[in-house]
This record gives C-alpha cells, sequence and structure tokens, in this order.
C-alpha cells in the first residue's frame, strides 16, 4: 500500500486509487481515524466518531471488488448532526436530543448509501443549527484549523472543520441561511447550498421550513458536484422537493457577471475581505467575464426580512420538542411544568431566544407588522432577482463580511453574530443556489477567504462552470 | 417591550427562564427589534398567499412498507413509557 496523502485527495483521485488497488477503502478508512484521533481533540470538528466506519470500509472493499460502481464507493464522509442515519444518535447539538437515536435514514443519507459512501461520525454544529460560529453547541465550540483561536463559523462548523483538517474527504451540512457556506469560507473549503427544493429534506430536522437545505462541504468545486448530483432528486417523501420536470433553469450564457457593488461596500465589511474580493473580481475579468454593477433595492432588507421569517419558522419547528415522544424529560410538578422545564433546561440560549422571537412576531397584534410585512418584502426581494438575472448570469459577493473571528468575540451580541450572515441569507430567501469557494488569504494571519457566487434557480451548473474555472 | 412582555413570551413558547435571564433576553430583544423595524419602511403590497412555488402537494393515504420502522425503535426513543404506551402526567 503507499502511503496516502489524505491533504492532496480528491473524490476523483480517490476513486481511481481505489479502482487500481493502490489502497483498499479499509486503509483510507483507517488513514481518516487515525486523523481524526490526532486532530479532533483539539478541533471538535466530531461529536462521535461511528464505531462500525471498518465494517463499512469491508463492505465497500468488496464492492469493489466485485467491480461494482457507485459514484462514491469507499469514498469517507462527515455528516451534521441533525442529519439521520438509522440506529446513530442524532442530536441536533442540542441536550434536548442527547439521547434520539434516529429510527430511519434521511434520503440524502440513503442516497449515500446507495452511492456506497462511507459514514465515519457526526459533527459538531450550533444547536438545531441556529448560529455562525457553532459556539451554540451544547457539546463545546468547534475551533478554526487554521487558527485554533477562532471558530469555524457555523451552524455546520464541524462538518466544514472536518474537511478542513483532513478529518473527512466530504461533508453533509444544512443551510437555512449560510450555514454550509460561511463555514466553508472560515475553513478554506467548497459549500454549496443548492436550489431551494433540489435535495430531499426528509429525515433533517427543521428549523426554517421555507429557507433549508442540504449540502455538500468538499475540497473543490468538483468534489461538491459530484456530491450534489449523488444526493439531489426529486423525493415524494419531502413535500417541498420539485419534480424533475419543473426543475428548469434560466439559460442566459452571456459570460456576465453581475455584482451589487453599493450593498457590498455599504459599511461592516472588512477592509480585507473587500481588497480580496476586488481582487477576485479581477480574476473573473481576465477569464472573459464582463462584471455589471447591478442594483437590488431590496438587498438592504434582507437580513431582517430573515430575522422575522426564520424564528417564526423556527418557534412552530421546534414546538415538538417537548420531552414526551422522544429526546430528554425533566419532570415537574404537573405536564405544564413539565414541558416548561423540558424546554427551559433542553435548549440552550440561542434556541430559546429564536423561540421566543418567532413567537412574538406571530403573536396577535404583531403578526401584521412583522410576519406579513416580512413576507411581503421578501416577494420584493425576490422580484429584484428575478430581474438580475434576466441580465446576469451569476452575482458575486463576499461569502461572509469578516475572516473567521475570535471565539468568544460576538456570543455576547447576538445582533453583531447575526450580521455574520448579511451576504448569505438573502439567497436562502429567494431560493437560489449558491456556492462558497476559496478566494485566499488574509494578509493578516493567513486566514481562509471565500467568494459566493449566485446564480438563478436551478442554475448549479452555472455554478459549477464558474467555480472550477476560478479555482483553477 | 419590557419584562412582562418577556414573561408572557416566555409563558407562551412553553419555556422557563430565570430572572437573569429574563433581563439579557429583554436587553437582546430591543436591539433585534430595533433591528428588524426597518422593514417598516418598505412600501409593500398585501403578502403574497403562498411562500412557494409548489401548492397543494398530495399522496395517497396509505402506508409505505419501505418506510415502516419497528414499534420497539421508536419506542425506545420515548422517555417515560409503559409497555407499549407512552407515560404522561395527569392532564385532567
Amino acid at each position: 500500500m503507499q502511503k496516502i496523502n489524505l491533504k492532496e485527495l480528491i473524490i476523483k483521485k480517490a476513486k481511481e486509487n481505489l479502482a487500481a488497488g493502490d489502497f483498499t477503502a479499509r486503509e483510507l478508512a483507517e488513514a481518516y481515524l487515525k486523523s481524526i484521533e490526532e486532530k479532533n481533540k483539539d478541533i471538535n470538528a466530531y461529536l462521535e466518531v461511528f464505531d462500525d466506519v471498518l465494517v463499512q470500509a469491508d463492505r465497500a472493499d468488496r464492492k469493489i471488488k466485485e467491480g461494482g460502481a457507485g459514484a462514491l464507493l469507499g469514498i469517507p464522509f462527515a455528516v451534521k448532526d441533525n442529519i439521520l442515519i438509522k440506529g446513530k444518535i442524532a442530536s441536533a447539538a442540542s441536550k434536548i436530543l442527547s439521547n434520539y437515536r434516529a429510527t430511519y435514514d434521511a434520503t440524502v443519507v440513503k442516497k449515500l448509501k446507495e452511492s456506497g459512501a462511507i459514514f465515519l461520525g457526526r459533527t459538531n454544529m450550533d444547536e438545531f443549527a441556529m448560529g455562525g460560529s457553532t459556539e451554540n453547541s451544547a457539546y463545546g465550540v468547534t475551533k478554526n484549523s487554521h487558527d485554533t483561536s477562532r471558530v469555524a463559523g457555523g451552524s455546520s462548523g464541524g462538518s466544514a472543520a472536518a474537511v478542513a483538517m483532513d478529518g473527512a474527504l466530504a461533508a453533509l451540512g444544512s443551510d437555512t441561511g449560510g450555514s454550509v457556506r460561511q463555514p466553508a469560507s472560515f475553513c478554506g473549503v467548497v459549500g454549496l447550498k443548492p436550489t431551494y427544493g433540489a435535495i430531499s429534506r426528509f429525515g433533517l430536522m427543521s428549523m426554517g421550513s421555507s429557507l433549508d437545505q442540504i449540502g455538500p462541504i468538499a475540497k473543490t468545486v468538483e468534489d461538491a458536484e459530484i456530491i450534489f448530483k449523488a444526493i439531489s432528486g426529486y423525493d415524494a417523501l419531502d413535500s417541498t422537493s420539485f419534480p424533475e420536470k419543473m426543475r428548469e433553469s434560466i439559460r442566459n450564457p452571456k459570460k456576465v457577471i453581475g455584482v451589487p457593488y453599493e450593498f457590498i461596500e455599504h459599511g461592516g465589511i472588512d477592509k480585507e475581505v473587500l481588497q480580496n474580493f476586488k481582487t477576485s473580481i479581477e480574476k473573473l475579468k481576465t477569464n472573459g467575464y464582463e462584471i455589471k454593477d447591478i442594483s437590488l433595492p431590496h438587498l438592504k432588507y434582507s437580513l431582517a426580512v430573515y430575522y422575522i421569517v426564520m424564528p417564526a419558522e423556527v418557534s412552530t419547528n421546534l414546538a415538538r420538542y417537548d420531552g414526551v415522544r422522544y429526546g430528554v424529560e425533566v419532570k415537574g410538578e404537573n405536564l405544564l411544568d413539565t414541558y416548561n422545564k423540558t424546554r427551559g433546561l433542553g435548549f440552550g440560549k440561542e434556541a430559546r431566544r429564536r423561540i421566543m422571537l418567532g413567537t412574538y412576531v406571530l403573536s396577535s397584534g404583531y403578526y401584521d407588522a412583522y410576519y406579513n410585512k416580512a413576507t411581503s418584502v421578501r416577494a420584493l426581494l425576490r422580484e429584484d432577482f428575478k430581474k438580475a438575472f434576466a441580465g446576469v448570469d451569476a452575482i458575486a459577493t463576499p461569502t461572509a463580511p469578516t475572516p473567521a473571528f475570535k471565539i468568544g468575540e460576538k456570543t455576547n451580541d447576538p445582533m453583531a453574530m447575526y450580521l455574520a450572515d448579511i451576504f448569505t441569507v438573502p439567497v436562502n430567501l429567494v431560493g437560489v443556489p449558491a456556492i462558497s469557494v476559496p478566494s485566499g488569504r488574509t494578509k493578516n494571519g493567513n486566514l481562509p477567504l471565500g467568494l459566493q457566487l449566485i446564480a438563478p434557480w436551478w442554475g448549479e451548473s452555472t455554478l459549477f462552470k464558474i467555480g472550477r474555472m476560478f479555482e483553477a | 417591550m419590557n419584562l412582562d412582555n418577556i414573561e408572557k413570551l416566555a409563558k407562551l413558547s412553553r419555556i422557563e427562564l430565570s430572572e437573569e435571564e429574563k433581563k439579557s433576553f429583554l436587553n437582546d430583544f430591543k436591539s433585534i427589534l430595533d433591528y428588524i423595524g426597518q422593514i417598516k419602511e418598505v412600501i409593500t403590497e398585501e403578502p403574497p398567499k403562498e411562500v412557494g412555488v409548489l401548492h397543494n402537494v398530495m399522496r395517497e393515504d396509505k402506508i409505505d412498507e419501505n418506510q415502516l420502522s419497528s414499534k420497539e425503535e421508536i419506542l425506545n426513543n420515548v422517555p417515560d413509557r409503559s409497555g407499549d404506551y407512552i407515560k404522561v402526567q395527569q392532564i385532567f
């Protein structure tokens, strides 16, 4: 067996090596397990490393020997802790589900299993995917492998950190307002948020149902594309899944990329991030793309709309965690008291904050001023994007306004934390696909930065095309 | 927004809060509501009736044998059970 160079490994190469017998799926899985053992104690990317990894790897080896196909045969994955794998704990990094064992496979997990993927373990996250730093996990923060005094981002921080530290070849995350793209940017890897309805959410714990999408985190755009193809598709078990015939993209091969300069330059953005973004734009120009300054009049209201719509959906979705049918129960004097104690102690601070905020914007007397108004502004934002995409193939922004920030820097100021999502939330509000591609490092601290590319609905292929060119 | 509002929301949300947390939530809510309140300046029409593009997504009301989890696996997750029953505290 040749020594496996995990740093250089990508899916295509791993598959070639496995097919040629350069190493076995077992040896590959062992190399990752060893890497996790060395690094996870410092990074805390994994909440659990599964005890059946080598059993899965042996199964993949038998299939490889038999000449079996499978787009991801023998490829080791990390899975975010809010995606169900039958028989495994899925806690959403919450105390309230600390003992919950999944009774079925999420559709994405079923599809990955059919493709031959191996599950190494479940990754840390902000509790119920609420946060931008993984600091809201009930099981400790995930650190950034590029600088362990900094966060890995969030909410899929564990998945991004696992890939960045060579603790998995690829990972699954979920993205409600940037939770795949922002940690990917902070950790120097690729993260894709597909079109709303592209990938089945059956078996993903619901957070904001009009926003949530599962997405791949990988080392290259090509790897993200391979995973996207393996897990996307219509699923009758998810009523928000789009039938194949409705998945039509606007064809607009003009080689024009739109940039909402006014919005990007409007306060809050780190100087180095802005400089790096300008360099990225020059690179797109060098590759033959025309850059067009575009205006999306309602873009500046995105974050406000998001922090109404999302908590509203959170407050309804998290009503199911009551300590009766599953999870942890904290007994009180009567049933009502049990609910109050179970939810008061079981949910962390940010989860409780958002449930209560959602309850507020949906309550009688405030519903019109907040929820209805936000829904109307959301419709206007969608129109803004529709109009913009009539003249451009894609829209470019930085993925996040800053590089990875220091652990603890924003934990006492929720509004400052929410602003970390300023460039990513509009994408979820309108349901279009977007990808974060590494765009270089800061001069001050050598921290990774990311370029976000946004395509029209069902325009993932445009993202892959521009993304591959950009990372070359 | 005041402490009474916070207590009412906590009650509606079925969440027990400590006195200290009530104060810190009040503080957070003030700055968040101040920020999200900026949407009031946008001139809008009636909100759309549906958020998504898909509507009336239906399926046959029949059991899919491939999707069955075992009773035991499901009941194993119940915090308080008695045989095949889920136990809850007295309601009336």
